[in-house]
Formats: C-alpha cells, structure tokens, sequence
C-alpha cells in the first residue's frame, strides 16, 4: 500500500473539510445550537405520557400478605412491567436504562403500613431508586405505586372491599407509606443532566450529515477528472476508498470532541463513565459514519438526486434512533426494532458514558454493534461500487 | 511503447468503440480524431486502465497492466477531458495530491512541481486557489498535473478544449518538445489542424468505428487539399452570374446562398487570387471574407460521404 499516496489523500479531506466553514460550521455549532435548546426545554421537565410499560423491578423483603398483594397489582397493571431480582442487580438496570424504576419494599413494611393507615406508627418507607432521564414515567410510576398499596393494605383491612372507599374510623386516613427516592446516575451525587442526552442525539446527527458531505465528495469527484486521475495512478482501491473512510473517522471524531466539549464546559455534561469507552465509541461510530458515507456515494449517480434522500434517510434514522425524543416515548415494537438501526446503539452508547457513567466493558457492546453496522454498510457500499468509469 | 490491441467497449447495445488497434513508439503522437461521441475518450479510458475492455487489450512496454497497484502504470500519464482539479484546492496543493499519488514526496516533488507550474506558466499563481483561474489556466494546469511523475506515455483527451491560440501554442511546443525527448503521445481531438501539426499517426473514429487508421501523409492524402472562401456579396442580385466562375482553373465548386458566395477550391494559395481577381473583375463588390481549412467535417465527407452533423 502507498502510505505517501494515503496520508495525502487523507490530508486533502480534512484540509477540504477545515477550510469550508460552512461545512464546519454545520457540523459543530449546529449540534451545540440545537442541543442546547433541546436539553433546555425537556430538562427535567415531564414528557408526555409514555406509550410503552414502564419496566419496574420490585424486591419484596416483606414476603407478608400486603406485600404479595401489592406485588400481583403492580403486576398486573397494564401500564408497568414488573421485573424480579435483588436490589443491586435492580440498580445496575436502572443505571443502564433497561429498568426505568426499582421500588424495595422493606421487611414489616404490611403491618406497618397498616397500622399508619389508620393513624398510628410511623408510615414504613418504600425505597425507590429510579432513572432521571425518564421524569415523565417516575411520577407516573408513583401515582400507580401510591393507588396499589391503598388497595393492597385496604384490602388487608376491610377484607377485599377496595382500597380506602370503606368507612373512616377515626379523623380520616393517612398516607400509609412514605418513599424515599433516589436518582441513579453515574455515582451518589452526581446529578442528571439533560444535556446528556440531547447532545448525544445532536452529535450523531449532525455527524451523519457530515458522512453524506463526503459521500456526496465522492460523487462530485467521480463526475470530475479526479477519479480518473486517482484510478490511473498505481494506488489500490484500498487507498482510494480506505483514505476517504479513514477522514471521514477522523472528522466524526473531531466533531465528537468539541461538541462534547463544549457541552462540558458550558453544560457540565461530563463522560461519568469510562473515557476510553467514550473514545472507542467515538471512532466506531465515525467509521460507521465513514461506510454511511460510501454507501451514499454508490447509491446515487448525481450529488443533486442523491443529497435529498441521503437527507431523508439520515433524519429517519437519527429519529427512530432516539436522537430528537428518547426512544423510550416509542410503542414498544418500535423499541425493540430501533436496535436495528445505528443511531439507536450511537445514542444509547453515548448516554450510558456520560450522565449514566457506565464503564468500558459496557461499551463494548455497543461499539461491537456500530462496528457490525460499519462492516454491513462497508461491505454493501463496495459490492455496489462500479469501478469502471468511461 | 503502446500498443493497442482490437479494443472493443460496448454500453448495453451501443457500440461505443469497435476494434481499435494501434502501435505508439517512442516519439511517436498519434491522433485519435472523432466527432462527438466518437469512442474517443472510451478509447483513452480503456488504456489507462480505468475501463475494462469488452474485448482486445493494452500492453504497455509489451505487457498489459496487471493489477491497481502495477507499478508499470507509472509509465503513463493522463490528461481527463473533464478537468480533474480541486477547486477549493491551491494549484500547488492540487499538484502535491497528484505527484503523491504516484508515491512523491519531499524536494523530488517540491521540484517536480516547479517544472510543472513554469511549464504550465502558473509559477506566479501557485498558491491561488483554482477556483480563482480562468478556464485555460485550468487546463492548462490539468495538463501540468499529468507530467509530475514524468511520465513516458501521455493520453491526451482534449487537452486544448477552451484555451486562448497563445495558451494553445505554448501547449503545442511542449508536446512538440515532449516528443523529441522520445515519450509516446495519445492525442485526441475534434480539430483537424490540430491533428496535422502534432501527429505522427492519425485515426479517425466514428460512431466507434475507425474511418482511417494510418500515417499523417496516407490520410492526407484520403482528403483532398479542400478549403472554402465565402463572401458576403453586396447586391448580389438575380441570376446566375457566378456560374462563370467554376471555369476559373483550381476552383471546384461555386454556390451562392442570399448573399453568401462559398467557393471550393483544391488549393488556396494558388487559387485565391485568381478568384479575386474574377470579382474584381466583374464589378463584383464584397463586405467581408472568410476562408476555412480542410477540417475534419471536410475529412468526413471524403471518408463517410455525410456531414458530421448529419450522421
Ligand atoms: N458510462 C457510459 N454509459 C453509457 N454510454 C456511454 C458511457 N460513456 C460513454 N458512452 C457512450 O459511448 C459513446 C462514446 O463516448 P465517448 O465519451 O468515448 O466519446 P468521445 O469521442 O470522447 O466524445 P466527445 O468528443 O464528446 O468527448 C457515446 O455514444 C456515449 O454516449
Ligand atoms: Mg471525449
């Protein structure tokens, strides 16, 4: 291979790249403007209603009648889906965003609340531990939990009749339990941050366009003598085609770099997980960017037909991957079937380094599956490719 | 050397070139000429290697080009009809992508450069972008960027599409020069005059068929030595006065369209005054005139009987 012959191409891309500013301009202030105004306005604030069951682990520690009967009404809530286990693996699921919320139910958590229901001794705590991306979903998941446990220690008490319509006995009710929450993020008093999330989408996005920009290079420059001037020259296809995916990784990399850095300078949106794992994640998604890029450039002969449905494709992809509303807003089929998609796997892996702090073995599972992607559109990208040009 | 050897490329069922075969030694220009559409920049493509040829082959030094990465290939330099320049790119960093391409580097290539700058007489506009040049500076440098690695075998698709006759001139005398050094030249063109004072050997193409396919004097001798003088008559007037003209000796053909007089005749220096001296004359008067070559129109009536426009 022609390592001088590499490396110049590689340097004419980025010098291309660098020197149009509104290509840079697209590619860097774009994100940090639209992300800051997408984390403005869903900080914290409640979304919508979720379309989906909220995954929620319960840990019994009570095993006593109330327990089991709130444990069957939360399960058989049509809004939740109940998950067994320990508190610590319940923790590690609500860290890495598969369970929205835990809730551990404590021992002589049934008598005591029973008791408090009717005014005496102290409400029993329920310790719920929950993921702060997902505000809209923890207050529901509260309102839901507060009616079952009426109805499960009503029922208790007045044999099955319902929960807290009987009779009051005494100067009315009160609230049988009290909870105590806890966000779950990276580690104890780290705070979550809206931020995170909406620039990771943001990054990926405009990433993705910078990948149809070179694709839509490569068109241009098949329309031009360049091509031909590169095919007659002794280089293999390797240098030709590697050269423009290896600057494409680097530009998506770049970009990656000082958006995030902005966002932590300004937003204080930190990589809470591992820096390597951000980093592998950072280059596996621009090469996946990189064989996106080629895969533009053999899909279109002309760089007019082919930037509107490279466009297109790019805004569904970086929709159905979570980057413009969380994923989690999604029907549930559309959840499960947005794995398919890169985006999908970019912005989750770039939640789960930042605001969730979760480590480089983490990550490796999505880096495996943007490299899979990368390898699936490299590989279409240059059975497509005519070599041949008159 | 450069041989070609029955290259045949079809697109679906377009025959785009047919059977071309020819032998380039050092030294040695030959002239691909053809109207649009031709085959001729199909043809270039099939020996640089960029197009597979449906059938036949290239040899370059006797021996066809095996694999991307041949280092034979060096040996050739291409000049692409579509100008293969970055534009967002200065002249000099266009010429640095293109020396290492074919693995140049550091002051062999700094040197390089210059030549080819001063050849293409860019020395003072090195660092300006592209975007900035007129369409003859491109060219010019689109040529320039072909010789970095200075090759021993040069195809030439239209190298002098849109250049001032200075630019032209200057361009001539390097491949004039080029040739005395003994590097093989492929030319391609649609200008017969071109063709006449560059090639060694000319073929001429059609609808990818090759017309002719022999030495500059042998397809000379195919055309006659035709030119063509209009007038723009005052009062021409009814009738056919200008019959009696065609009996003037060395005229071939008079025809009078409004107040266009076209005369044919074998040869120009010999003939012409001789027409003048008929006008005069006859009290014919004249706003202006005009003579044209033997062109390759005139080349292709001789060979094909129709008009290049008409086929
Ligand atoms: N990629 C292609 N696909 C289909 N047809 C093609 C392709 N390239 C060339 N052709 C056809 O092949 C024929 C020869 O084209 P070519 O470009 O070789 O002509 P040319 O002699 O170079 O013409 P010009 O003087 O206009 O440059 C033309 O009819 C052209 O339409
Ligand atoms: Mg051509």
């Amino acid at each position: 291979m022609s390592t001088t012959a590499f490396a110049a191409l590689v340097r004419r891309d980025l010098y291309l790249y660098i020197t149009d500013r509104r290509a840079v301009i697209m590619s860097l202030a774009a994100p940090i403007l639209i992300a800051s105004f997408f984390g403005y306005i869903f900080g914290g604030v409640a979304n919508d209603a979720p379309s989906a069951r909220v995954p929620v682990a319960v840990i019994d520690n009570d095993q006593s009648d109330i327990s089991h009967r709130l444990v069957a009404g939360l399960t058989a809530d049509r809004a939740l889906e109940i998950r067994p286990g320990t508190l610590a693996q319940a923790r590690d699921a609500v860290r890495g965003g598969k369970t929205t919320v835990a809730v551990a139910i404590p021992p002589g958590f049934g008598p005591q609340a029973a008791q408090s229901l009717l005014g005496g001794g102290h409400p029993p705590e329920l310790q719920l531990l929950y993921d702060p991306s997902h505000g809209a979903e923890m207050a529901m998941v509260r309102g839901i939990l507060t009616q079952h446990v009426m109805e499960s220690v009503g029922a208790g008490l007045f044999g099955g009749s319902g929960g807290g319509s009987g009779g009051g006995s005494g100067g009315g009710f009160a609230m049988p339990f009290t909870t105590r929450e806890e966000p779950v993020t990276a580690r104890k008093g780290v705070e979550y941050n809206a931020m995170g999330h909406s620039f990771a989408g943001m990054t990926v996005q405009f990433i993705l366009f910078m990948g149809i920009d070179a694709g839509m290079f490569m068109i241009y420059q098949r329309r031009s003598g360049i091509w031909k001037r590169l095919r007659a020259a002794p280089i293999s296809r390797f240098v030709m085609i590697g050269s423009r995916a290896a600057s494409s990784a680097l530009i998506a990399v770049f970009i990656m770099f000082v958006v995030f850095g902005f966002a932590r300078i300004v937003f204080h949106v930190r990589v809470e997980g591992s820096l390597a794992g951000f980093v592998a994640i950072a280059v596996a998604f621009g090469l996946m960017t990189a064989a996106f890029g080629l895969l533009i450039a053999v899909s279109g002969k002309t760089p007019e037909a082919t930037r509107g449905l490279a466009i297109l494709a790019t805004l569904l992809l970086v929709m159905l991957g979570g980057a413009w509303v969380p994923a989690f807003i999604f029907p549930q089929w559309l959840q499960k079937a947005s794995f398919a998609i890169p985006t999908r796997w970019a912005v989750d892996a770039l939640d789960g380094v930042t605001w969730r702090g979760l480590g480089f073995a983490w990550a490796l599972g999505p880096v495996a599956a943007l490299l899979g992607f990368t390898v699936l559109f490299g590989a279409l990208a240059l059975w497509l490719f005519r070599w041949d040009e008159a | 050397m450069l041989e070609a050897k029955e290259l045949r490329k079809t697109y679906r069922d377009l025959v785009a070139v047919d059977a071309i075969s020819f032998r380039a030694r050092p030294g040695e220009t030959v002239g691909l000429l053809g109207p649009n559409g031709a085959g001729k920049t199909t043809t270039v493509s099939m020996i640089a290697g960029l197009l597979k040829p449906d059938r036949g082959e290239v040899l370059i030094e006797g021996r066809p080009v095996r694999g991307d990465t041949d280092p034979i290939k060096r040996r050739m330099g291409l000049v692409p009809q579509e100008l293969g320049l970055h534009d967002e790119l200065s002249a000099q960093d266009n010429l640095a992508l293109f020396g290492a391409l074919y693995g140049m580097r550091g002051a062999a290539r700094r040197r390089a450069m210059d030549a080819a700058l001063d050849l293409a007489g860019l020395a003072d506009r090195a660092r300006d972008r592209v975007r900035t040049f007129s369409g003859g500076m491109k060219r010019r440098l689109n040529l320039a960027a072909a010789l970095l690695h200075d090759p021993q075998i040069l195809l030439l698709d239209e190298p002098t599409v849109g250049v001032d006759p200075q630019s032209r001139n200057a361009i001539f005398s390097t491949l004039e020069e080029f040739r005395r050094q003994g590097k093989t030249l492929v030319y391609t063109t649609h200008y017969m005059e071109e063709a006449e004072r560059l090639c060694d050997r000319i073929i001429i193409i059609d609808h990818g068929k090759v017309m002719a396919n022999d030495s500059l004097e042998a397809v000379r001798a195919l055309v006659p030595n035709v030119s063509l003088i209009e007038f723009e008559i005052e009062n021409p007037g009814e009738g056919e006065w200008y019959a009696p003209l065609r009996l003037v000796d060395g005229v071939d053909s008079v025809e009078l369209q409004g107040t266009l007089l076209r005369v044919g005749l074998r040869n120009l220096a010999e003939t012409a005054p001789s027409v003048l001296e008929w006008l005069r004359q006859n009290g014919r008067r004249y706003s202006h005139l005009a003579s044209q070559r033997a062109d390759l129109e005139t080349v292709f009536l001789t060979l094909t009987g129709r008009s290049v426009r008409n086929s």
